[in-house]
């Protein structure tokens, strides 16, 4: 899903999610978090119909793709009229913390077969969170399963509901929806330029890269092209030792 | 519309793969630190070009919307201020169409 909680506890990609220092109800605190989190659908669903998709197809991406700042990037693209292939290829992108998370989750899960196919979908950085939050495998796994569920009933709800409203409501611009993608974004990855002046930077970098690019390319590829940035960074930082 | 279709369901499905993928290979390839470190830094680099382009360009030309900007602007202030997403998100959305129903941008 996204970091769209902001929230500090939310885990670094691919890093390590701190552990609690006492165990949360693994229950109670992935069903909060969902019903939290979720809620965030509606500016999903306000932004995608406003950028030009349909309800449903706007409803198919929360329900199948299942990843906010992925479904954010393909809206955002199509409403600054960049191609649609530009614009899966950047949500696809985004998408690839997630390989890191299943990565991460993989021997706490244990799951296997079908049940495989079902927890992949429910990767998500609040999912991945609260699970290495847990004491041990079987509390994981409860925790994830049930942040998985409130989670996707809640945001799915939610995209409808904005969906349908954005609908109703006359030129989107008036009401400031326009803003409603960018101010996402940035929410986003607030948190990570917290982390340090090289996650500043690529940030800078990124932005940098996509408006000197936007006169020369089709809308759309500056925004891969600044991936570039995030090139920069890793071969600029110095060897990290593994953990 | 049949276009919008097939970008919706190739998103979909990548972006699905890439969850299974990991539940699928061996733990080792994470214990690549400069892999790691770069899927960390990707998101970082996508969502700033994003907001960038979206604030400041139409299709492949640069422009300038004083409401929109003013609109992020308010995000930042928000953020600043460690608000949740959604009261972000109505700071933004309400200073941009505020600022448009006084005749601004």
């Amino acid at each position: 899903m996204t970091e769209l909680a902001q929230p500090a506890d939310a885990g670094e990609p691919g890093g390590s999610p701190p552990r609690a220092s006492t165990a949360p109800k693994p229950v109670r605190d992935g069903v909060l978090l969902g019903l939290a989190v979720g809620v965030s659908g509606l500016a999903f669903g306000a932004a995608a119909v406003s950028a030009g998709l349909t309800v449903w197809q706007t409803c198919a991406l929360s329900l199948l793709a299942y990843t906010g700042a992925s479904q954010f990037a393909l809206a955002g693209t199509i409403a600054a009229g960049g191609s649609l292939v530009a614009g899966a290829a950047g949500a696809i992108l985004l998408g690839s913390r997630n390989s890191l998370y299943s990565l991460r989750l993989s021997g706490l899960l244990q799951v296997r077969g079908a049940a495989r196919l079902l927890a992949a979908l429910g990767v998500t950085d609040e999912s991945t969170a609260l699970a290495l939050a847990q004491p041990d495998n079987a509390a994981a796994r409860t925790g994830f399963f049930a942040t998985f569920a409130s989670l996707y009933l809640t945001w799915n709800a939610a995209t409808l509901a904005g969906a349908i409203g954005a609908g109703k409501i006359g030129t989107p611009q008036s009401f400031g929806l326009d803003v409603i993608g960018p101010a996402a974004f940035l929410a986003l990855i607030w948190p990570r330029l917290a982390a340090g002046w090289s996650e500043r930077g690529v940030a800078v970098g990124g932005a940098a890269i996509a408006i000197a690019a936007t006169p020369l390319l089709p809308p759309g590829a500056p925004i891969i092209l600044a991936a570039s940035a995030a090139l920069a960074g890793t071969l600029a930082s110095r060897p990290v030792s593994a953990p | 519309m049949t276009g919008a279709w097939i970008a919706v369901l190739v998103t979909a499905a990548g972006c699905y793969a890439l969850k299974l993928a990991g539940l699928t290979v061996p733990e080792r390839l994470l214990r690549n630190a400069r892999l790691r470190r770069f899927a960390e830094l990707v998101p970082v680099a996508l969502l700033a070009a994003l907001v960038a382009v979206q604030a400041g360009a139409k299709g492949s030309s640069l422009v300038f919307d004083p409401a929109r900007l003013a609109g992020l602007a308010a995000a930042v202030i928000a953020l600043m201020l460690r608000a949740p997403f959604l009261v972000v998100i109505l700071a933004a959305a309400g200073t941009a169409a505020g600022l448009r129903l006084a005749g601004i941008g």
